[in-house]
């Protein structure tokens, strides 16, 4: 092929190789997404090719060699009627499909696998709930649901996963929430979507989706030796939350056993749902959260506890289902690491998980000049 | 040419000669543009202006561009090249697609349109214009004290606490430049309203000035909420009052709901005018009104209204409940329709008329086809489980530019064209024009049709550096980019030489019914001797044919 | 449609009877006609249409902070309510009443205006500037106030009294929420403020207008711009007519 130039060649052969119109398939709301859009696609093929027939077939036949007088017309309201009316409904089947598949995409199924993300200029971490802690990586198993946990420290991040076509907004401030289930084993591109400053480009990373055997090979090799929950309940002795809400019952704050997932009547007679979100906010505005029936003497931990500290504490009123000791948690995830292994795929960046002094007194701490953590200016 | 293929209809050159005495003339000099009070003046002082600004938020498209011909962040640094993409977006939509129509068009035309001497506050648009140029020249500011990289949409908290760039300063420019946008809309309302001559009821006017009206509804009652926001963000960044700031309790997506009430209507500030110029340009060059009138006309004040309540389909994927998800993505496919009512009509204007294919009317098919596709893809964003996946990619960036540039752009291209004989007493020339309104065609398909495919494979927006995978379509969009940049140099180069050597256009080059083709070109300062009465519909090609007396007299 | 009639005939029927009105008035164009109105009407229809127009620009300036300030109380109201009772209820009154009665004599104006009499509407006019400073001016003591009491938000913000209830007439609420308050004095800043720059520019055209009052400038038949500083001055008041409740009366009664 010597008659081709070789940048020419180089680009043909980059071409040949790379070129696909569809990214891959790699979860089970992908077909659907990709239904919905081959759809849309002939909806619009379909649009553009009737304008532009209408358009060249008209202005062949009358053009003004063979048409030299127009005839004027009002216009006509039948066919306007039609025109408004087709579209109207062909628009209104892509509202219908879509909002089913949104509802599709953010309804995760109750067995979900959770795993918590953390977004910050510019890296994601992955918190595993068997302590596993990954860095701009994600390791799944197959054919399993996971539910992503999601929040970020500094900006507006935006967690997109293209070959699992899911992406969800990740918020200073407050949980979000996504789930897929991959359906291929391989590795897939992990892309910050939302700008998010200098390096924004670079906060990508991979999602690896694995066998079950391998994902429990990976588990059992990667983990950082504490679960979440682990953390979890050192924090929460540490933090003193014992002192009131106290096992068993019958503390000056309300008892955290089987709390998660349950309903709770709140002071002003709202009644929530326990979740993730109902939680971090307990901690960090429980005045906004008090529960009926108890003095709202809490003192507020924002700005004492990070994003991680939130989530390991989130992690272990989770997990609080009797008054048995923690180590019982382990088992709420299919995999038991094994004690002491060490942490291969993150650094160490446990030691900041408390940022303050605990103050569990009545007196407010002076929050005027603290800022909550995760969102102070760099 | 023979009257076959042409209605150019332009005096014989060898006689003809610029009017005497037109608003070109009788003042010269600096002083006399600049203090000027005349609607045609101004919309000049701004064609002159949104030129400039265009080419410089192209010159970063073009950096922006090169950039993307390879994966690897090579061209420049990360910083910079945000501050290029940030800058692009902010020069190109607020001091170029913004003012664009209304402001070039919209000032020369409308009190033409209208048979009236000027818009109903001339010092007023004196003032806009002025504020046009500050918000400006802040621009400019930012861009020599290094430029700001939030990026277009200034997204809290990036925007208020994270970047060390001159937020405030193009906060600034932006605030001036839209309260620039409001005077210009409040004014065109208030024409509209009270300066139409005797007999010129709203349903005998021009589309364009329905497009324009609707447009400048947007512009007033929108712009504010920007202004406000732009406010609130700034005394976050010097006094930190908190209000979009979550450590304060503030929320973030309040400063979303607010930039998006206003920026979504500002999409259709955009488009509206532009709207506008392809019903003028569509039923000259086929020689027959507009086919559905009223639809046109409602389809305009349609889509204005319709365009304050979609604002929340950016924010699909940020949490907002699913509920009022439905409710806007519901909205967003109802303000769809009025716009494929447009396209139609405007196909079925063609059918039986007389056409040819004068530069304005090919790029008028070149917005329709290129709107076509900008609207369509505009239904797979609105559609709620697709955002999920197109949102952020640059399936956005180029459903964005097939609306705005494909479709704004090629508008803007088709009415300067089309009015330039008007503007300037002159003639383009013909062969170039259309050889670059296909030009352009061709390199604006090559650019962004791509990035329909980056954006459903998953390539993200505003990404310096990307995976390997994606570089054939980015290198075809980078040499589309290059075409297209040529499209656009062209009409630059040929119709300043025009200006000068352009054949005399005389009063109605296009044999066109609108008021303002009736008088002489380039028009007088006051417009028209006599305030014109109007005794038909617009568009009435037999009351063209049979017009015995012209409407006003040429003077001198 | 408008005052435009749909035919031409009655048009021209309507726009001569105006014509011969005014020929029977002035017997010759007045002078303050522009010169691309037709008619004196329509130069009135006209800029009155655009400052109607301009106050509906201002409303959703506003509008926007009215739509962060419902957001924000309604989610933290404990805050709001213990910021709110810090704001001295009486001078906020004392300050309503000057405003409305400034609104009063603006009104006045535009009557002496009308009645062509020259003293009295400078006198009017001078009356309304008076009252508008003396408003800012008792605005002001409220910043100076806020700023002692360290509810200026900012670096110097304390949220000491809210969490005591010292000062506030209010039962103390926690420290979390009481870091709310911060939000409220944002707002409570953002809006009065802008409501005072929007009275500060107001008080400059009346300046204005004094002297050209004074030299008779609107006692010749042409009240248009009075009539117009007189809506923006309305404008202004109607919008401190809403702040006032919103951000002095909420919750407000004394502690048991």
């Amino acid at each position: 092929m010597h008659f081709i130039s070789p940048v020419l060649w180089q680009f043909l052969v980059k071409w040949l190789n790379y070129f696909a119109i569809f990214p891959r398939e790699a979860s089970t709301v992908a077909p659907y997404t990709d239904g919905l859009y081959a759809y849309l696609m002939i909806m619009s093929i379909f649009g553009l090719l009737l304008v532009a027939a209408m358009v060249a077939v008209f202005s062949v036949r009358y053009r003004r060699a063979r048409s030299p007088e127009a005839t004027q017309i009002e216009g006509s309201t039948l066919l306007e009627a039609t025109w408004t009316i087709i579209p109207l409904g062909l628009f209104m089947v892509s509202f219908v499909w879509g909002a089913l598949l949104y509802f599709r995409i953010f309804t995760p199924p109750p067995n979900a696998m959770p795993v918590y993300i953390i977004g910050k200029q510019w890296m994601w971490k992955a918190e595993h709930p068997g302590g596993q802690h990954e860095i701009n990586a994600l390791h799944v198993p197959v054919n399993r649901p996971v539910q992503l946990t999601m929040i970020s420290q500094d900006v507006f991040h935006s967690f997109s996963l293209p070959e699992f076509r899911v992406k969800r907004e990740v918020i200073p401030g407050r949980y979000s929430t996504v789930w897929f289930q991959a359906t291929k084993v391989g590795t897939y591109h992990l892309f910050c979507s939302q700008y998010c400053g200098t390096l924004h480009s670079a906060m990508i990373g991979t999602i690896t989706v694995m066998t079950p055997d391998d994902y429990e090979a990976w588990t059992n090799g990667s983990t950082s030796g504490m679960s979440l929950a682990q953390n979890g309940e050192r924090l929460f002795a540490s933090l003193g939350c014992n002192s009131c809400h106290t096992a068993g019952g019958g503390g000056r704050g309300p008892n955290l056993y089987s709390l998660y997932g349950g309903k709770e009547l709140l002071a002003n007679g709202t009644s929530v749902t326990v979740d993730d979100a109902f939680l971090r906010g307990c901690i960090l505005n429980p005045s906004t959260h008090a529960v009926q029936g108890y003095v709202p003497i809490m003192p507020t931990y924002q700005g004492q506890i990070s994003e991680e500290g939130l989530i390991d504490l989130v992690e272990y009123i989770k997990t609080l289902k009797s008054g048995d000791r923690i180590q019982q948690t382990l088992h709420t995830t299919t995999f038991s690491p094994e004690q002491g292994g060490a942490d291969r795929s993150a650094p160490d960046y446990r030691n900041e998980l408390t940022t303050g002094q605990t103050d569990n007194g009545r007196a407010a701490p002076d929050t005027s000049t603290s800022k909550g953590e995760g969102v102070s200016p760099q | 040419m023979s009257s076959a293929t042409t209605i150019v209809n332009i005096p014989e050159q060898s006689t003809a000669s610029l009017p005497k005495n037109s608003y070109l003339t009788g003042e010269y000099g600096l002083k006399s543009w600049l203090l000027t009070q005349d609607h045609k003046r101004i919309g000049l002082l701004y064609l002159i202006s949104i030129t400039f600004f265009f080419f410089i938020g192209g010159a970063f498209a073009g950096l922006i561009r090169l950039e993307l011909l390879t994966p690897m962040p090579d061209l420049v640094a990360s910083d910079t090249y945000n501050k290029l993409f940030t800058m692009h977006g902010i020069v190109m939509i607020f001091l170029f697609l913004v003012p664009s129509v209304p402001a070039v068009l919209g000032n020369f035309l409308l009190p033409l349109m209208l048979g009236a001497r000027d818009l109903a506050f001339p010092k007023i648009n004196l003032l806009s214009w002025y504020m046009y140029m500050g918000g400006g020249i802040f621009t400019l500011a930012t861009l020599v004290l290094g430029g700001v990289d939030t990026g277009w949409t200034f997204t809290t908290p990036l925007s208020t606490h994270y970047v060390n760039t001159h937020v405030i300063t193009a906060g600034v420019g932006i605030f001036i430049a839209g309260f620039s946008s409001i005077f210009t809309g409040l004014n065109f309302i208030v024409t509209i309203h009270r300066m139409r001559c005797p007999g010129m009821t709203w349903f005998r006017m021009p589309l364009f000035l329905w497009a324009n009206y609707a447009a400048s509804i947007l512009m007033v009652l929108g712009t504010p909420v920007l202004a406000i926001t732009i406010v609130l963000v700034a005394l976050e960044r010097t006094i930190g009052i908190g209000v979009f700031d979550p450590s304060k309790g503030g929320d973030p997506l309040l400063f979303q709901h607010l930039f998006w009430f206003y920026s979504h209507p500002a999409v259709y500030i955009m488009i509206l005018p532009g709207m506008g110029v392809i019903s003028e340009t569509i039923s000259t060059f086929s020689r027959k009104r507009i086919f559905g009138y009223t639809a046109v006309a409602f389809s305009s004040v349609a889509i204005a209204v319709f365009g304050f309540f979609v604002w929340e389909h950016h924010m699909f994927i940020m949490g907002v409940s699913t509920y009022s998800a439905l409710v806007f993505s519901l909205l967003t496919m109802l303000v769809a329709v009025p716009s494929a009512i447009k396209i139609f009509n405007w196909a079925a204007t063609l059918y039986k008329g007389s056409i040819t294919f004068e530069t304005p009317m090919l790029y008028s098919f070149g917005f329709i086809g290129l709107f076509t596709i900008g609207g369509l893809t505009g239904v797979f964003l609105g559609s709620l489980g697709m955002d999920v996946h197109l949102t952020e990619t640059y399936f956005i960036v180029a459903h964005f530019h097939f609306v705005m540039v494909g479709g704004m752009l090629m508008a803007f291209l088709a009415g300067i064209h089309f009015w330039w004989p008007k503007m300037t007493g002159r003639m383009y020339p013909e062969q170039v024009s259309k050889l670059a309104a296909v030009t352009t065609f061709i390199g604006f398909i090559l650019t962004f049709f791509p990035q329909f495919l980056l954006g459903y494979l998953g390539m993200p927006r505003r990404y310096h550096a990307y995976p390997p995978e994606f570089q054939v379509l980015n290198v075809l969009s980078t040499a589309g980019a290059t075409v297209l940049g040529v499209g656009y140099l062209l009409p630059m180069l040929y119709l300043t030489w025009s200006l000068r050597y352009g054949a005399i256009a005389g009063d109605n080059p296009w044999q066109a019914t609108g008021l303002e083709w009736q008088i002489q070109s380039p028009p007088l300062k006051e417009n028209f001797t006599e305030i014109p009465i109007m005794d038909h519909e617009a568009y009435d090609y037999d009351w063209l044919a049979h017009k015995h007396v012209p409407e006003v007299t040429t003077v001198g | 449609m408008d005052s435009h009639s749909t035919t031409l005939s009655s048009h021209s029927a309507h726009s001569s009877a105006i014509e011969a009105q005014i020929e029977h008035a002035h017997h010759e164009h007045p002078a303050y006609l522009l010169h691309h109105f037709e008619t004196v009407e329509q130069q009135k229809a006209a800029s009155s249409f655009g400052m109607w127009l301009f106050l509906m620009q201002e409303l959703m300036f506003f509008g926007g902070m009215f739509m962060a300030y419902l957001v924000y109380r309604a989610w933290y109201y404990p805050a709001f309510a213990a910021a709110s009772n810090t704001l001295d209820w009486k001078i906020g009154t004392l300050n309503t009443i000057i405003l409305l009665t400034s609104s009063f004599t603006m009104t006045l104006a535009v009557h002496y205006a009308e009645a062509r009499k020259v003293k009295a509407l400078a006198n009017s006019i001078l009356v309304t500037i008076i009252l508008g400073i003396v408003f800012l001016g008792l605005k002001s003591t409220e910043y100076y106030s806020k700023f002692v009491e360290h509810h200026v938000p900012g670096a110097n913000f304390s949220i000491e009294d809210f969490v005591t209830g010292h000062n506030t007439g209010m039962p103390p609420i926690s420290a979390d929420m009481a870091q709310h308050t911060q939000l409220f004095f944002s707002l409570y800043f953002a809006m009065t403020g802008m409501h005072a720059l929007h009275m500060i520019i107001g008080i400059g055209i009346l300046a204005f207008m004094y002297v050209k009052a004074r030299g008779g400038a609107y006692t010749e038949g042409h009240t248009a711009p009075i009539d117009y500083a007189s809506l923006y001055w309305h404008f202004v008041d109607v919008v401190w007519i809403f702040l006032f409740p919103l951000l002095y009366l909420i919750n407000r009664h004394p502690v048991h």
